[in-house]
């Protein structure tokens, strides 16, 4: 019989391997595919027993904290956001129910301790042998409070956004959306923050306008259009025009728009005046001229058709650029697929996010190159030391110098005696450009828009505002909002 | 060093293992156990010295790492037990004082000669039986999660089929020891009260839906089968009869239907008819819940565990994330807090106690004595393979304890039984040798 219980015994004996072949396939090689699933609820609580990292703004201004709960003798950590819906869209959320947004969801690997430097590597598995609770890394951010604040405020009861930029650096300043929530409800009432309502539909709350939001962009398109005239080298500064009050369009009028500071005819304008007071013959007939092809090309060299860079989520930042049927287009064949006379007014059917749009006037402000807009300055490891500082980098030159320097002075007298001297601040250069766009046909409510940096030739700040659903013009209802922040930001110390 | 001194320095290893164990529970825990986890690491070992003792009185020759690699499995256990829920751990201390009890007991009855069993076949496998359909009668029996295996007497409750599996071996190892030369020629006639016996036991299976153990037999079955009449032809015979009987039943019950179902697609994209609530669900959210939660937590553990007492097993409102985890899914738990390096180590411990089963039966003379060796050696392998296959997916899950790890009494009891048998026959194989 023994040679039977020999091969029986092979048997039993396999039977236990192939249990240890098995286990050893679900806690390596499946496992990251089953960390991963939305279902995994286990994932979902451990990631509540590591204590958090905080989230702060420049100032040290704490922006999400902890909050100890203790179940069935284990410590979680739930999170608080003692700003309420101030910085809600850029810092986003992190709760069981709904998962996670922002800077909580694309940070989550630094928050959690779990990101592979060397350090947090090391300092981890420490905690973790010792049985210690682990800690995530802080983050620090670039963006000012107070001048927050002010934005917040001053889009109170609207729909809109603004963002400031710090043109030298990319720092991201402020980054507001309205209408907000209270990150806070997101766990315990969601209800109520499905039905905040605002003074446009959908109201969207959960929507980061700032980076997300896509909008018709009117007349301040007309940098970008003024950009590419300037440097196709057809054009300078002095070049002069004859504005009859409209431009011809597939043998239709195209009337110049309403918002413009002087009388609707303006006759022969130089190029300086013609973005002065937004004349729509003007820049069609430039348009028309250089093509849509170039300004495309152009606002391609600003970062329009990529996801603005920043470190909030991928899916929380849109591109801008062309849009047809919802989506991004870029044309095979410019001069047929697009009316380029209407593109370089910026109507056709661009669209464009606050991000973009103030990269847009730093671009001017800075010389011609964009700085990588940034929102994050540092990340510390729980006992202090850095584990991750973002460094200004060049993300692109959207022009040439000498196309910057005209554009300076171009914006400069939008502000000092064009459609925006609403922007002006006493004693300091401030350059500007409205932006009115129609959203549907006369009558209708507008899509208003004021982009601007000061103090031009050194600027500080580069912003752009945008508001939904307004009656005036981009320089009686986004220019003074673009003031007070600017103001806010000129006023505090100048950050280095 | 002599057998039982060897066994003596190795359960003084267990012990300090076991007391390295509660004491990393606690220090986890502090919060929620007290220090009197400790003293269940002395009253653990103080145990396992009288168990060695009853061993050093009845069988001096037998295997001497088999006791403590099975005071190792149920001090994991218990530590585990115990971390999970210290209410269960006491009820399960007692269950172990039971088992080592009947250990004892069995060892003290037969260290003379267990051979005269042989002689009761018959009467140990009508027994078997009777256990057999204890939980199908209507007054005493219950049903937990679709099966019928539990007996209520008052407060007490008691799985029967666990010493059923112990009787029926014994059944099977004296009845094929006495016709293995006549089966093996294939009469049909010898094969009547075998087919009738094993019948009967397979039928009362079917009707309490324990699907696990209708594999646990039948896998024994053939087992013991081959060994005895060293025919290939049986065993293929054999596991047709029963892949043809399991199709039928596939077609038939419901109940075996979704579990095949839930092991080839724990996972759904799309909803699917919920019969827990009638609602539509996800598959993994409905019927298949308990089996993939038990892999996220097998998952979770990745290459070195959470750590004793770390383990994620609650949700943030303190409910359960896996039901049935001290029995049926322990090895989830196991597998969670002591990582793969762990619960590759327990399973070793697994293949250690099935080689030494084995090699005590290559050791043992007689046929009955090789055949009862391989019977509850095979059993103890089939039925760890059946619970933690299933937890692991590579078979069908069926709720199953795993063998002295599991929280449950009839489970240990059975066991210890099972320890004993294998110890009576080391004895005398080694007694006879010396």
């Amino acid at each position: 019989m023994n040679r039977q219980i020999a091969k029986l015994a092979l048997v039993g004996v396999a039977l236990v391997a192939a249990l240890i072949v098995a286990t050893t396939y679900w806690q390596t090689w499946a496992t990251a595919g089953l960390n991963d699933r939305q279902d995994n609820e286990i994932q979902r609580v451990a990631q509540f027993s590591i204590k958090r990292g905080l989230i702060r703004a420049a100032d040290g201004t704490v922006l999400a904290s902890n909050r100890i709960k203790k179940a069935g003798g284990q410590k979680l950590y739930f999170r608080r956001y003692p700003q309420g819906g101030l910085f809600s869209h850029v810092v986003g959320y992190s709760t069981q129910s709904r998962s996670r947004s922002g800077l909580e969801s694309s940070l989550n690997d630094y928050l959690t301790g779990s990101n592979q430097n060397l350090d947090t590597v090391l300092k981890t598995t420490l905690q973790r042998i010792r049985g210690a609770t682990i800690k995530g890394n802080n983050v620090w951010l670039t963006l000012k409070p107070g001048a927050q604040r002010v934005a917040m405020q001053q889009l109170a009861g609207k729909c809109g956004s603004v963002v400031a930029l710090d043109p030298r650096t990319g720092k991201v300043l402020v980054m507001a959306s309205r209408p907000t929530f209270d990150p806070n409800l997101v766990e315990k009432d969601f209800a109520r923050i499905n039905n905040i309502s605002a003074a446009c539909r959908p109201a969207a709350p959960l929507l980061n306008r700032a980076t997300d939001g896509l909008f018709v962009p009117g007349s301040i398109f007309k940098v970008v259009t003024s950009a590419a005239a300037l440097d196709s080298g057809k054009y300078t500064i002095d070049s002069r025009f004859l504005d009859r009050g409209y431009c011809i369009e597939y043998g239709k009028k195209v009337l110049n728009f309403g918002d413009q500071g002087g009388p609707e005819v303006f006759g022969s304008v130089n190029f300086l005046q013609a973005l002065q007071h937004s004349i729509n013959a003007v820049f069609c007939e430039i348009g028309n001229a250089i093509g849509a092809g170039r300004v495309l090309g152009t606002s391609k060299q600003f970062g329009f058709y990529d996801d603005p860079p920043l470190e909030t989520p991928g899916n929380e930042r849109s591109p801008s650029g062309l849009y047809n049927r919802g989506k991004l287009f870029y044309p095979g064949d410019p001069s047929t697929q697009v009316d380029s006379g209407r593109l370089a007014f910026g109507q056709e059917r661009m669209l464009t996010t606050p991000l973009q749009m103030a990269m847009v006037a730093a671009a001017v402000a800075n010389k011609g190159v964009i700085m990588e807009p940034h929102v994050v300055d540092r990340i510390t490891a729980p006992g202090g030391a850095v584990v991750k500082r973002v460094r200004p980098s060049k993300d692109r030159r959207a022009m040439r110098r000498a196309t910057a320097n005209d554009l300076v002075q171009m914006m400069e007298a939008v502000v000092t005696g064009g459609t925006g001297t609403a922007a002006q601040i006493p004693g300091v250069r401030v350059a500007g450009k409205t932006g009115t766009a129609e959203t549907g046909g006369p009558g209708t409510p507008n899509t208003t828009w004021f982009i601007s940096f000061a103090p031009a030739g050194a600027a500080r700040v580069a912003i752009a505002v945008v508001l939904q659903n307004q009656r005036g013009s981009g320089g009686t209802t986004a220019a003074p909002i673009a003031l007070a922040v600017m103001q806010a930001i000129l006023a505090g110390r100048s950050n280095p | 060093m002599n057998a039982r001194n060897r066994e003596l320095a190795n359960l003084v290893a267990v012990g300090a293992l076991t007391a390295l164990g509660f004491a990393s529970v606690y220090i986890a825990r502090q919060e929620v156990v007290s220090t009197a986890s400790l003293s269940y690491a002395g009253f653990f070992f103080a145990l396992y010295l009288a168990a060695h003792l009853v061993a050093r009185l009845t069988v001096p020759d037998a295997d001497p790492y088999l006791l403590p690699m099975a005071g190792l499995l149920t001090g994991i256990g218990l530590t585990e037990i115990y971390r999970l829920n210290p209410s269960d751990a006491f009820r399960q201390g007692l269950w172990i004082v039971v088992a080592l009890a009947a250990f004892a007991a069995t060892l003290f009855l037969l260290q003379h000669d267990y051979r005269r069993l042989e002689s009761y076949k018959y009467l140990f496998g009508l027994s078997a039986i009777g256990l057999l359909v204890l939980p199908a009668l209507p007054v005493l029996g219950t049903s937990v999660n679709g099966a019928r295996l539990w007996v209520h007497v008052g407060s007490l409750q008691f799985q029967p089929g666990e010493l059923a599996k112990v009787f029926l071996i014994v059944f099977l190892a004296g009845y094929l020891r006495e016709k293995r030369e006549v089966l093996a020629q294939g009469r049909l006639k010898d094969f009547g009260p075998l087919l009738l016996i094993w019948g009967g036991a397979m039928l009362v299976l079917v009707e309490t839906n324990d699907l696990g153990s209708a594999l646990l037999y039948f896998g024994i079955f053939l087992a013991m089968l081959y060994v005895a009449t060293a025919r290939v032809l049986y065993v293929a015979l054999g596991t047709g009869l029963f892949l043809a009987g399991a199709f039928a039943v596939y077609h038939f019950v419901g109940h075996v239907r979704d579990r095949i179902t839930i092991w080839l697609h724990p996972w759904t994209d799309h909803a699917v008819y919920c019969s827990l609530n009638g609602k539509m669900l996800p598959r993994q959210d409905c019927a298949s819940y308990q089996l993939v939660k038990s892999l996220y937590s097998v998952a979770h553990g990745s290459w070195f565990g959470t750590g004793l007492g770390k383990g994620t097993f609650r949700t943030t409102d303190g409910g359960q994330l896996i039901p049935y985890l001290n029995t049926d899914f322990i090895y989830s738990a196991l597998a969670q807090e002591l990582g793969l390096v762990g619960v590759a180590a327990l399973l070793l411990v697994y293949m250690l106690v099935v080689a030494r089963g084995f090699k005590i039966a290559m050791l043992a003379d007689d046929g009955f004595s090789k055949l009862l060796a391989i019977g509850l050696t095979f059993a103890f392998a089939l039925q760890t393979f059946i619970i933690v296959g299933g937890i692991l997916r590579l078979i069908p899950l069926t709720g199953i304890t795993l063998p002295f790890v599991s929280y449950g009494g009839s489970s240990v009891v059975a066991n210890f039984v099972l320890l004993a048998g294998l110890l009576l026959i080391s004895n005398r194989a080694n007694a006879e040798r010396g």
